[in-house]
């Protein structure tokens, strides 16, 4: 108790330190939006829950991880992810999610789980159980006498995690495929009775996400560590951000994950990094009981 | 009909025999106990309710705990206890074991029971995938929680005292008390779900609102049935505590990904919103599962990664769906060349 008093004293004693936890905050959230970005779109247009999510954004930090280690640079690891996890969220699309994607959310979650488990586990066999990291070899900028640093690393990262998401942005406002996603999601039946291959926009889709969280992953592994088991706190945090926003809700999407991001670097802070993943967990406990709530305002005004 | 008590004393013969007729199993058919007891309760609510909790195992990792706590407690300071880890203070006279063993597993059932109903007040407000999502995150966090605290041993866990016995006799007391509960839940259960009581809770999945509106107090039924399940759960994590002796929060007591998950996998396996399902489902899922872990060693978790995917996509009803299509297939067969005979004689 008096150590999280410290620290809360601490933080006042020093504003500059503030700024310090939300840049990296920021930082780190644009690359938790980007994964969410993706959940959302997979649950808004196919009303699957992915709770493999975060295994994706791991299985995407690997593949980049092993590239460096075979001697390919870093930056080439992003688009090489996106392209691999492409790939693989299709496979994956054609043997599990095309056949679960009628039946009860129940039965979604557990099969997506029982992926997740499946994907961490090979991951831990191939790679081992050690936290992992690509170092790009550029220099840190330092502000206010070297109380704020901010590695060029990290700033290339936040520009890549950036581009990305204003591409897949643009590419669903004005492509002819992003046109038939967003009308899938409006309205299935209407989409097919217009001539739209549901069966190819839910592929589509499932790809792409898996390709937004491979590059996600690719990212995270220059600017953060990863590990085979972090996957789940990363679907954690996805869901904590897509419920929080709400669906189809960009700007919203994009301000919870950075939100996230500082709130976790606070808790950090304060009560030490052992509380990293609880925090993560009470988050989306309150942000669910929150929307619980609101939820029920609403049909009392209803009635 | 008269067959069926008859079965049945078989059933408890066999049950009875077991631990005695493979003595080297002893620990294995308890655990066997274990999975058929959590699978049992999982489908109180997950199947006849319809409400799918991932956060069972928090009442099977308190449970542990208090059972530990309230044995502690009676002979020392839990804190001093916990902090010599290991270091001095281990005796226990037999009067303390037992009484705490007893005490211990009767209060970790009330607790948990007690918990089921504070917890539900909120949970039971989410629908559907929300509700699975929530259990599991109260269950991660309950975990990080008691990680991190102090008084009962924070990441280190507890040491409970070792059976003061012989350690064969141990092994076959706590085969008992798991196959005395998980006997006593499935009777409770076979009556529980003949009655009124029963009927409601099937309502309830079947359409919350139309049962609210025949005038069901949903909440109430809601939380009676998961304070039951955590009832029995909570006693089931308190004679793990004594059969395991020293546990640890994250790995043992509240282990989300493994018991956690298999408790649903064993449901899905053998049948959901069935009384037999869930035992089925148990005994084919302990036996996959004890197999992969001796020959596929290292893969084990793949494997049953897999075993998830594939029960959860490709068999919906689970063996007694199966068997129950199967029969009503045979039954079809049987019938319908006697509709072609009558139709021939008219």
């Amino acid at each position: 108790m008096d150590q999280i008093a410290g620290n809360i004293s601490l933080l006042f004693q020093f504003p500059i330190v503030n700024l310090k936890i939300v840049l990296d905050g920021i930082m780190i959230g644009s690359l938790f939006a980007l994964a969410a970005y993706g959940l959302a779109l997979v649950w808004g247009v196919m009303n699957v829950k992915n709770l493999a999510q975060g295994d994706f954004v791991i299985a995407g930090g690997y593949i980049s991880w092993w590239l460096v280690e075979n001697g390919v640079h870093a930056l080439l690891g992003v688009p090489i992810a996106f392209i691999v996890m492409w790939g693989f969220g299709w496979f994956i699309y054609r043997v599990i999610i095309c056949r679960v994607i009628d039946r009860d959310l129940f039965t979604t979650l557990l099969a997506t789980f029982g992926l997740a488990i499946m994907i961490a586990q090979i991951l831990n066999l191939l790679f081992g159980s050690d936290t992992q990291s690509v170092d790009l070899g550029y220099n840190t900028l330092y502000f206010f006498d070297g109380f704020i640093d901010v590695p060029i690393a990290k700033l290339i990262g936040v520009l890549m995690a950036g581009t990305l998401a204003t591409g897949v942005i643009i590419f669903m406002k004005y492509s002819r495929m992003g046109q038939a996603i967003r009308a899938t999601a409006q309205d299935r039946r209407a989409a097919r009775v217009l001539g739209i291959d549901t069966d190819k926009v839910y592929s589509f889709t499932f790809s792409l996400n898996a390709a937004i969280c491979g590059a996600a992953g690719a990212i995270i592994v220059m600017v953060w560590i990863i590990q085979p088991f972090y996957g789940i706190t990363h679907s954690i945090r996805a869901f904590v951000i897509v419920t929080a926003a709400g669906l189809g809700n960009l700007p919203g999407v994009i301000a919870a994950g950075l939100g996230i991001g500082a709130l976790e670097q606070y808790g950090a802070i304060i009560f030490g990094i052992g509380y990293q993943q609880a925090i993560a967990v009470l988050l989306l406990l309150i942000v669910l009981i929150f929307r619980l709530s609101q939820q029920r305002r609403v049909r009392q005004s209803l009635q | 009909m008269t067959r069926k008590p008859f079965s049945y004393l078989l059933l408890l013969a066999v049950i009875i025999a077991a631990p005695f007729v493979f003595p080297s199993f002893g620990t294995q058919l308890a655990t066997l106990w274990l999975m058929i007891i959590v699978a049992l309760t999982w489908d109180m609510t997950g199947g006849q309710m319809g409400y799918n909790s991932l956060g069972n195992i928090t009442f099977y990792g308190t449970g542990m705990y208090v059972a530990a706590v309230i044995t502690i407690g009676m002979a020392y300071d839990v804190g001093d206890y916990t902090n010599a880890a290991g270091g001095g203070i281990h005796a226990f006279t037999d009067l303390q074991y037992f009484s705490g063993l007893f005490l211990g597993m009767l209060g970790a059932g009330l607790f948990c029971a007690a918990v089921a109903v504070i917890v539900g007040y909120v949970t039971f407000g989410l629908r559907g995938p929300y509700f699975a999502i929530g259990t599991l995150g109260v269950a991660i966090a309950t975990g990080e929680l008691v990680s991190n605290w102090e008084w009962v041993g924070a990441g280190q866990g507890i040491a409970l005292p070792v059976y003061p016995g012989d350690l064969d006799t141990g092994k076959v007391l706590f085969y008992f008390l798991f196959a005395g509960t998980g006997v006593a839940l499935f009777v409770f259960l076979k009556w529980l779900y003949k009655t009124r009581f029963g009927a409601a809770v099937n309502a309830i999945r079947d359409d919350e609102e139309k049962a609210e509106a025949m005038g069901i107090h949903t909440l109430q039924y809601k939380l009676a049935t998961w304070a039951m399940s955590a009832f029995f759960v909570g006693i089931a994590g308190a004679i793990s505590a004594f059969q395991l002796i020293h546990f640890e929060p994250l790995e043992t007591a509240y282990q989300t990904i493994n018991l956690g998950i298999f408790m649903v996998v064993c449901v899905l396996l053998g049948g959901k919103g069935t009384l037999w399902g869930p035992v089925i489902g148990a005994i084919v899922f302990h036996v996959f599962k004890e197999v992969t872990w001796t020959y596929l060693l290292g893969w084990q978790w793949v494997a049953l990664g897999a075993l998830i995917v594939i029960t959860v996509v490709y068999f919906e009803g689970g063996v007694v769906g199966w068997i129950m299509s199967k029969r009503s297939e045979r039954l079809e067969a049987r019938e319908q060349p006697n509709d072609a005979a009558v139709g021939a004689e008219q």
